[in-house]
């Protein structure tokens, strides 16, 4: 057990490793010269030169590289190009503004497809588990910007009653916060929805059509206390473990959403970042979410055993 | 998406085909891609305006009998455009997946197959490939190649091939232990001749079902560059761009906004279903 | 017991934003400004936030003359090589430390001496500051420079407390601490930039606002969305096709100002290869360029109006405007004859623009008119910051680029079109150009700096470097309880007399 997830982790490594260098290579990539973009309308050679060796412009990429990874590792970020902010600063200004959206939209989320995958897979067949299905498949295909968008032209254009834009921190005023969070997290949270929904219909119906049910619906158990205390409970395992890695998936899926509705989160930083060239933001702000992403795999892989009782006793 | 592994022997091909052929469902998605893809290669000789022509004195009209879908900023006729557009979204979906398919594939069945530390730098690789962000994979991507439908289409492929290596090397790790398979290492033949004959054909079916999801995947991902303004070009119509700019006028003109964003749900909504029509088809459990 | 404590602080919340928004104005900005460091600062929306902040020598009116601020008179010697001013007594910065000729000097070579100082071109001609007593300066430049004036009414002319910008070096950009009737309180990175009433400021009863908080929203549908629902007492840029809606809503007012800036598109005449065109290298194929485009048109398609057409570097409302070179009406004739006399049949063309819906709008109109006069262009939306390089290393045939505008003409043309400029992009050389562009920067006297313009615009409008195209309107758009504010054309926002009532 403790060994399996020992192997995990360091399993994990070797990727860290790999998805730094892809971080790294990612902004090298970016054509336009972030030096440029910094001079601005005013480009005084001797200026430019400067900051291109303030900024270790110059260095071989391999220099650079291990300089910044050494840098990371005693937790120096480095600094925003455009606005000379600590990145580490703005990674933890950020990142509570992404995970409070991110767990908004998984709230959404779970009202909407777990009901939704329990009803549909109890009525399998039926017109309920055909609408269920049409709307989790809806969630699926409809752009999440577009939603965006035609949301704020009704909800806060033509109606007004919520604010089109803008974030509260929840301690700051919880009920302004919550309010401008709706609209966003309920556009993350549809296609979210939507595959936890087909997720709970199969594990359901895979539960339902086990002989463990079936005895227990011969015994003469109520329906409905079949259905939650012995079918659900044991589709539960395979939802959380999606859960898990939905997570990973929101921090990163969170980017059109907070561009549309300009939330000052990950996503919105990432954007304008790539856009400014601000290299050292883009690369600091990819990593961590990267490192979200398999932290979150690793929780869903530990999970899975930890929740599986014959797992357990395999390993 | 997860898809179920399941090795399907030739004979169940029809079994499969005439399960697909009953799924109401996979019938209206087939019908609907179908559409588009019909209404994309008439576009030259369908009777419409030209969709880059410009008329000064019809700029935003709302739909009317002589503009069915209204006009744009700059007095196109959005049916027009939107017809155009389809073959941007429709090539941007498949030439992407396409891609992703071409180089996902041989990665994935080689990792699979030969295991050992070929296969552990691939799996890293492929991990560290996930963990990245999809979109801004994508976006860095578009940006280095330079905004245009083809690097779009080239960004949107590359941004997904770990999901098509790791689908084919769980699938090879299922079906290299067979019996078939041992038997052809057993007469002596060469790994290219075993990949290509014994392993591949048990792999295609999950395959085919993760390409169509991903060209619903694919097709959302070119409307986002566009709307970014990292895809096609102007004056060329795609779909994500159409919102870009529609997005400006949503007060003043909320068509312009309503039909792309319909049309790309449709086509999404049509893939989809076709990939759920074609997972349980080829799923040999029956429910 | 949870409900309740819940319950209090919603009341709570409740009361503190009641009450804040009482004197509190809530702008609603474009982009995110950049470093908050005049020295280091570089984009047009922080010069906004600047405003409120950081107090200048010297400040513009309405009509662009130049008014004293921290300075309170200027005078020239007859060589034109010294300039002395006198300075306000009793103003302090924010963080207590006084203002006087001391600090100015202290600054001045800051902006002069720090590596990351972008103002070193601004101050080229400035040789040496001395203070020449408590609240005396004296300027002495290495050669008659009549811009100086306006460059000390911008950033260059931004004080910051010398103390805080010892201590804190670079850092002075996370927490500015200037002279400004508002202190700085935050910044939330892409989200808000908070200040506050600096009470010791010298006319502090002429500023009525407790706190002024700049919201970057980028999107104008948002933004404007943002106002109407009252998330925002006022934004900048509206959107050209948002006016009229603004202008019918009762509750709202509007207001605009012409800019001091430009829109047009550069040509690459000389710098490298892809100038080898008769676009590059044919002023008559420029200029049946510039007469294919129904300016007018323009306007009216894609700014509905409230923009201004022009054709040079400062709108037709500028005192510096040349009247003797009117905009000239669309003539695809002329156009066509100018192309057939330089032996041009079709010409395509490529032309960098940002890739922003309203640069694509407009663009696209223009690629339509110039093809009925013989030109095929074809757009490439490209990035802002790839389209930075591409221009300075001359990767384009034609650049959609624009200018935020300068008080002093000179900051609209020299480093635009003499042959070693900063900005000169389209590597465009003219000695003459050069010899009068330099001469107009040595006098004072208006008339005699005209008559030096009028000639260097006698050979800009045959060689047309720069096709220039239109002229941003700034547009504001404020709640109806907001009063007092008024539009400058350099688009800032002042914010004496302004109230929320």
């Amino acid at each position: 057990m403790l060994s399996y997830i020992l192997r995990r982790i360091l399993i994990a490594i070797p990727t860290l490793i790999l998805v730094s260098i892809f971080v790294f290579m990612l902004q090298k990539l970016l054509p336009g010269d972030p030096v440029l973009v910094m001079a601005g309308e005013e480009r005084d050679p001797e200026v430019l030169a400067y900051l291109r060796e303030q900024y270790r412009l110059n260095d071989p990429l391999i220099v650079q590289y291990f300089h910044w990874v050494g840098n990371v590792l005693q937790g120096d970020f480095g600094m925003s190009l455009r606005t000379r902010q600590p990145v580490a600063t703005l990674i933890a200004d950020k990142l509570p503004v992404t995970i409070q959206l991110a767990v908004m939209a998984m709230i959404f989320a779970f009202l909407i497809g777990i009901p939704a995958g329990i009803l549909s897979a109890v009525r399998k067949g039926t017109l309920t588990d055909y609408i269920a299905n049409f709307i989790a498949l809806s969630g699926l295909s409809i752009p999440n910007f577009w939603l965006g968008i035609m949301l704020i032209l009704l909800v806060s254009v033509n109606l007004g009653w919520l604010p089109a834009s803008g974030y509260e921190p929840l301690w700051r005023d919880p009920v302004r916060s919550i309010e401008t969070m709706i609209m966003p997290a309920f556009v993350l949270g549809t296609a979210l929805a939507a595959t936890l929904m087909r997720h709970t219909r199969s594990a359901m119906l895979g539960v339902l059509q086990s002989d463990y049910v079936r005895t227990a619906r011969a015994k003469g158990l109520r329906g409905r206390v079949v259905v939650m205390k012995h079918a659900f409970r044991n589709a539960v395992l395979p939802i959380v473990t999606l859960s898990a890695l939905l997570f990973g998936e929101l921090l990163a899926g969170a980017v059109l959403t907070e561009q549309i509705f300009t939330i000052p989160g990950f996503g919105k930083l990432i954007v304008d970042a790539v856009f400014n060239r601000d290299y050292a933001v883009v690369q600091g702000v990819v990593l961590c979410t990267a490192v979200g992403f398999i932290l979150m795999n690793l929780i869903a892989d530990v999970l899975y055993v930890l929740l599986n009782p014959r797992m357990r006793q395999s390993l | 998406m997860s898809v179920t592994a399941v090795a399907v022997p030739a004979r169940s091909r029809s079994r499969a085909w005439r399960k697909l052929r009953a799924n109401r469902a996979a019938l209206v998605g087939a019908v609907l891609v179908a559409f588009f893809v019909a209404i994309a290669v008439m576009a030259p000789i369908l009777p419409i305006p030209d969709p880059a022509a410009t008329d000064w004195g019809k700029i935003r009209l709302a739909p009317s009998t002589q503009h069915w879908l209204g006009t744009d900023e700059i007095g196109r006729d959005i049916l027009s455009r939107m017809i155009w557009g389809a073959r941007a979204s429709l090539l941007a979906g498949v030439v992407s997946v396409a891609i992703a398919v071409l180089i996902g594939v041989p990665f994935g069945l080689i990792a699979g197959y030969f295991g050992g530390w070929v296969d552990s730098v691939i799996a890293r690789a492929t991990d560290a490939l996930l963990a990245m962000p999809f979109l801004i994979m994508a976006i860095a991507l578009a940006a280095f190649l330079g905004p245009s439908l083809t690097n779009a289409m080239i960004a949107i492929g590359l941004s997904a091939v770990p999901i098509f290596i790791r689908l084919t090397r769980g699938q090879v790790l299922a079906v290299k232990t067979e019996d078939y398979v041992e038997g052809a290492r057993a007469i002596g033949l060469g790994h290219l001749a075993i990949m290509t004959a014994y392993i591949l054909p048990n792999v295609i079916p999950p395959i085919l079902v993760q390409a169509t999801l991903t060209v619903a995947t694919a097709i959302i991902a070119e409307a986002s560059l566009s709307f970014l303004g990292l895809g096609q070009q102007p004056p060329s119509p795609s779909w994500g761009s159409m919102l870009n700019t529609a997005k400006n006028f949503l007060s003043q003109a909320p068509w312009m906004a309503v039909w792309p964003g319909a049309a790309i749900f449709l086509v999404v909504m049509g893939f989809n279903l076709m990939g759920d029509g074609l997972r349980d088809a080829l799923d040999p459990r029956e429910h | 017991m949870i409900t309740r404590k819940l319950l209090t602080a919603l009341l709570a919340s409740a009361a503190m934003t009641g009450m804040a928004q009482a004197a509190d104005l809530r702008i609603g900005l474009q982009e995110d400004p950049d470093v908050l460091d005049p020295d280091q600062a570089r984009t047009f929306v922080g010069r906004i936030v600047f405003e409120s902040l950081c107090d200048k020598l010297i400040n513009i009116s309405p009509d662009q003359s130049f008014v004293p601020e921290l300075a309170t008179e200027w005078s020239w010697s007859d060589d034109g090589l010294t300039l002395t001013m006198q300075l306000r007594e009793g103003a302090v910065f924010h963080d207590g430390t006084p203002f006087n000729a001391e600090a100015v000097v202290a600054n001045i070579e800051r902006s002069k001496t720090l590596p990351e100082s972008r103002r070193k071109s601004e101050l080229t001609s400035v040789e040496s500051v001395a203070a020449t007593g408590e609240y005396e300066v004296t300027f002495t430049l290495a050669n008659p420079d009549a811009t100086l004036i306006a460059q000390l009414s911008d950033r260059s002319g931004m004080m910051l407390s010398p103390t805080a910008a010892e201590e804190l070096g670079l850092d002075l950009a996370t927490n500015p601490v200037c002279s400004g009737p508002y202190k700085f309180v935050e910044r939330i990175d892409q989200d808000r930039i908070v200040l506050e009433k600096f009470a010791e400021y010298y006319n502090a009863d002429n500023y009525h606002l407790d706190r002024v908080i700049f919201l970057p929203i980028p999107d104008t549908t948002v933004r404007l969305a943002n106002l109407r629902s009252g998330d925002l007492d006022m934004l900048e840029r509206l959107a050209p096709s948002d006016a009229a809606g603004v202008q019918a809503d009762g509750s709202l007012q509007f207001v605009s100002a012409v800019s001091q800036g430009y829109q047009g598109i550069t040509v690459n005449l000389n710098n490298g290869a892809r100038s080898e065109s008769p676009f590059g290298k044919d002023a008559r194929v420029r200029k049946a360029f510039s007469l294919a485009i129904d300016r007018e048109a323009v306007n009216q398609v894609v700014f509905e109006g409230v923009y201004a057409p022009g054709n040079q570097h400062v709108p037709p409302t500028s005192p510096w405007y040349d009247e003797r070179h009117p905009v000239e009406a669309r003539d695809v004739a002329a156009a066509r004859a100018l192309l057939d006399e330089a032996g041009v049949d079709r010409l395509a063309l490529e032309i960098q623009a940002p890739n922003n819906p309203v640069q694509m709008q407009l663009m696209q109109v223009i690629q339509s008119m110039v093809a009925e006069a013989g030109f095929d262009i074809s757009i490439r939306a490209t990035e802002f910051a790839s389209m930075l390089q591409a221009q300075t290393a001359g990767d384009y045939q034609g650049s959609q680029v624009g200018w935020s505008g300068r008080t002093d003409p000179d900051g609209n043309l020299h480093a635009f079109v003499t042959c070693e400029g900063g900005l000169n992009d389209s590597k465009f050389c003219s000695e003459d150009v050069d010899r009068l562009l330099n001469a107009a920067r040595t006098t004072n006297d208006m008339d005699e700096r005209r008559a030096i313009y009028a000639e260097a615009q006698d050979i800009l409008m045959a060689e047309l470097p720069i096709i220039y195209l239109y002229h941003q309107t700034w547009l504001w758009a404020l709640r109806g309880n907001v009063t007092g504010f008024e539009g400058y054309p350099d688009g800032m926002i002042r914010l004496a007399g302004v109230r929320v009532e």
